[in-house]
């Protein structure tokens, strides 16, 4: 490394071991920053942290890598994009848009689109980024549940991540509705409804938000301030306590020969890892640029300006709000009732509630699992799924009803690409949507219970090979392959929990509380497959083949 | 909104062409719009119902036809078409009588292979035609022969020029509903379903705008005049002959196969070059 050389001072004459110009000039720049801020205490904590090398846990990475394509794109954006609602005729290249009056924004976008350099493939990275962005965040998500990662210390972490998601479809949804196209004026429709559906202040709040009676001229101009200021602030500052949490609560590794509870195996930060992860940022970039180069999104040239009274066939928002718009969908006709003169729109608020109630089921699940565990120590070893059946089973469930939700915002593709009626598709989303998860978690339970049996098995006995072996008294037999002591680690170090029993407190009561986190924690824990000891260990590799 | 001025804007019962500076501004209740659904639902109904009777008023004699072989059609009509339509094309419990469907009607259904029907399902669906267009044309010519109803369209609105915004704007308003923005398609009730309109020729976009085949509304001349059908045919040759301007289109079907897109093949190749980054090097 050319920092590390020995500093030009001590060799003064050796022309030839004379560090170059740009060596001499880094230390000078190091020496310079040091020792006006004195980074290098910092720079040297950061670069000793160790980061583990799984797959999985690159994918937060990726949603940081992609998020800052989207400011250094959205900049670019900001420079051309104007958010007025301001009628004015189109007069730009598109032909088949040309002499149509339109607001200032559609005008901007489609000039961005159309005539100014490198416009398009902007918008394009921009937005594809964007589902990058948040699909990222989810797959992180299911990473960090799946393993167990959001246990203490982490929850506090987990609930800033949460946050993250839900601000990263916030910056979405109001993106997708800043060209003021067909489609974007369709999806505020939908808010707007969703909003007036909410008893009593429902119209206030709507008259409020657009400044008038939908669409009003007002609401492009909010969003953008909202999409461009109020939240990405909001973003970028959530983002940095997340990061700085991270490195304050270390990384999660799986369990492996050397890896404990106390430490962290990986490369470290500078320069391994620093390098990568440079590296990596290019390919994620890379790969967003490659999309939006060869792929259309959101042709809001197609969709034409926004006007209240087209709609087209295949109206969706983009894919993170889409379990938001299935569940609207999901709803059975004749919901709604009046009381006096107030409709009561049960189809509207009830999709609202069952999104609510999900989304802090999601963000409250690290307390639940502790309170249930009444686990108070700390975890910094990543679970395999299958060791914490209950759980990746309650994960199954909600990636089912998630799934149901989402599937159902696409119901009238479905219909037509798979040649169904769109109202059995529905139907059968229905079923699924509330069957699916209760179906999903058995199932899971299950597997992952067979799945720890098979690994008990193994450690204990060690693989079938498939060689068949005569003994000399004539008897067959298969021979079975240890696994080396490496192997083993992965399999039986896991934790095992068991139902919490009611045990009276300090002062000799037993409150309901404790009754019911008992319940529910056999409900958890009653089925287990208990790790292997020691002691079966030994046994077995004497007793067995 | 110049253009617009110059040709002739029917006053059609719900939609208007091209909304006003009002519409967008205007306080207007949700219910309001619902209602508005209600009479655009009625309406076009009533369009319809207009129509029929509308279209018998209008004489035949299309050139197209005017050299048609009505006999070698009666013949065709009598082996192929008899056993549905009855054999005077008076209509059966299986199909539905062809007096009055018009020279119009048989050269859409026939010529988009829609007719004869092949197998039953909930919509009559294109397949490659069964006759040439000769035999389409001398089957079209006995039908319109039996009763008056709309005719082959003139080759002037067929060329597929036009003001093409005008089109545009007149597909958003009219069509885009079922067929989607960009002619994709969509999904109707019960299985039915609004076709994708791409490389659909411009006879038999103007014949499928007069005879409303199935489930699609009837717009007649005072929905949308000839002017305007050409513009909105005008529209789709546009859409056919341009590619989309930001690459693939992925089926133009919207944020749907956009979603999909990114989770299968962004994130999935981002996903293996990390688990091939991250594999162990033995
Ligand atoms: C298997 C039965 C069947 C056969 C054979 C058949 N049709 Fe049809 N036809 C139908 C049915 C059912 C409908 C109504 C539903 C539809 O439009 O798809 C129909 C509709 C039509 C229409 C549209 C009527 C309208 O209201 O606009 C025309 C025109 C037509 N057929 C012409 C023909 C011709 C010409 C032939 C012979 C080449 C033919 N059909 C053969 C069953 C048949
Ligand atoms: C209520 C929904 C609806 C509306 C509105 C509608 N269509 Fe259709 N359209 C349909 C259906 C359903 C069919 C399929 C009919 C069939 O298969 O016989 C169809 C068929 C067509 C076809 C034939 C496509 C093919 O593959 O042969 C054309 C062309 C067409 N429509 C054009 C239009 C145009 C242009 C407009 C607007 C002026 C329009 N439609 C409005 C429902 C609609």
């Amino acid at each position: 490394m050319t920092t590390t050389a020995p500093a030009p001072a001590t060799r003064p004459a050796d022309a030839e071991q004379q560090p170059s110009r740009g060596t001499r000039f880094t230390s000078w720049a190091a020496n310079y920053v040091d020792e006006r801020t004195s980074m290098s205490g910092l720079v040297k904590e950061l670069g000793r942290k160790i980061f583990p090398d799984h797959w999985s846990f690159m994918l937060g990475e990726v949603a940081l890598y992609s998020f800052v394509v989207i400011l250094l794109s959205g900049s670019f954006l900001t420079f051309f994009f104007q958010a007025s609602m301001a009628e004015v005729e189109y007069d730009g290249s598109y032909v088949p848009l040309k002499g149509l009056e339109m607001s200032a924004a559609m005008q901007s976008a489609l000039n961005i689109s159309f005539d100014i350099r490198g416009g398009l493939l902007i918008r394009q990275i921009h937005h594809w980024a964007a589902l990058l962005f948040v699909a990222a965040i989810g797959l992180h998500m299911l990473r960090v549940f799946f393993t167990g990662a959001f246990r203490k210390p982490r929850e506090v972490n987990w609930v800033v991540g949460f946050l993250l998601f839900v601000l990263a479809m916030a910056e979405g949804f109001t993106g997708y509705s800043l060209p003021d196209d067909l489609l974007s004026g369709n999806g505020l429709r939908i808010i707007d409804g969703m909003v007036k559906g909410v008893p009593f202040f429902g119209t206030w709040i709507s008259y409020l938000l657009f400044g008038g009676e939908f669409p009003g001229t007002q609401i492009v101009g909010r969003l953008y301030t909202l999409h461009i200021l109020l939240l990405p602030a909001i973003l970028v500052a959530l983002l940095g306590v997340h990061m700085l949490l991270l490195i304050v609560n270390k990384h999660t590794q799986f369990a492996g020969p050397g890896r404990t509870n106390d430490n962290v195996v990986g490369s470290p930060i500078m320069p391994v890892f620093a390098a990568k992860a440079g590296g990596f940022f290019f390919i994620v970039f890379g790969v967003i640029a490659l999309v939006a180069a060869t792929v259309t999104i959101n042709p809001i040239w197609n969709y034409g300006p926004y006007d209240p009274s087209p709609v087209s066939a295949g109206t969706q928002p983009d894919w993170y709000i889409g379990f938001a718009d299935g569940a609207l969908r999901l709803v059975p006709p004749g919901w709604e009732f009046m009381i006096g003169p107030y409709t009561v729109s049960m189809n509207i608020l009830v999709p609202i509630l069952v999104l609510l109630v999900f989304l802090a089921l999601v963000a409250v699940y690290p307390f639940f699992e502790a309170w249930i565990t009444n686990d108070k120590r700390e975890h910094h070893i990543a679970d395999r799924p299958r060791n914490a059946p209950a759980r990746t089973a309650i994960g199954a469930a909600g990636v089912t009803f998630y799934a149901g939700l989402w599937s159902a915002a696409s119901s009238d593709l479905i219909a037509t690409h798979f040649k169904l009626s769109i109202e059995s598709v529905t139907h059968v989303i229905q079923a699924l949507t509330i069957l699916g998860p209760i179906v999903a978690f058995f199932v899971t339970k299950r597997i992952c219970l067979a799945l720890q049996k098979k690994d008990r098995e193994i450690a204990l006995h060690g693989f079938e090979s498939g060689r068949i072996v005569r003994l000399p008294g004539g008897e067959y037999i298969e021979v079975h392959e240890q696994l080396s002591e490496y192997e083993r680690w992965r399999l039986v170090s896991y934790e095992e929990y068991r139902p919490v029993m009611v045990r009276p407190d300090a002062r000799g009561r037993i409150s309901q509380g404790a009754k019911m986190r008992s319940a529910i924690s056999g409900w958890f824990f009653e089925d287990r497959i208990a790790p292997v000891t020691n002691k079966e260990l030994e046994e077995g590799s004497h007793g067995h083949h | 909104m110049a253009k617009s001025a110059s040709s002739p804007r029917p006053s059609r019962p719900a939609r208007t062409g091209r909304p006003a500076r009002s519409t967008r501004t205007g306080r207007r209740s949700p219910l309001a719009s619902v209602a508005l659904l209600v009479v655009g639902l009625l309406a076009t109904g009533g369009a319809y119902a207009m129509f029929t009777t509308a279209a018998s008023a209008e004489e035949g004699g299309n050139a197209s036809i005017a050299t048609a072989d009505k006999e070698n059609g009666e013949k065709l009509f009598q082996a192929n078409c008899a056993t549905c339509h009855g054999s005077n094309g008076e209509g059966t419990n299986q199909a539905p009588t062809l007096l009055g469907v018009g020279a119009a009607s048989v050269d859409f259904q026939v010529g988009t292979g829609r007719m004869p029907m092949a197998v039953q399902g909930p919509q009559a669906e294109r397949k490659p035609p069964q006759f040439t267009d000769e035999q389409t044309k001398d089957l079209a010519a006995y039908i319109a022969s039996l009763a008056p109803g709309p005719d082959i369209p003139a080759d002037e609105y067929l060329t597929g020029k036009g003001d093409v915004t005008e089109g545009a704007e007149l597909f958003r308003i009219n069509c885009a509903m079922c067929h989607n923005v960009a002619g994709a398609g969509g999904a109707l009730t019960e299985g039915k379903f609004a076709p994708s309109l791409k490389g659909v020729s411009a006879a038999h976009i103007y014949e499928a705008m007069i005879t409303g085949p199935q489930n699609m509304p009837v717009f007649n001349d005072q929905n949308i005049s000839p002017e305007d059908k050409a513009n909105i045919i005008a529209y789709l040759t546009y859409l056919d002959e341009h590619a989309s301007p930001g690459g693939l289109d992925l089926g133009d079907l919207g944020p749907v196969s956009e979603g999909l897109f990114v989770w299968i093949f962004a994130l999935g190749s981002i996903v293996a070059i990390t688990v091939w980054l991250t594999a162990k090097s033995n």
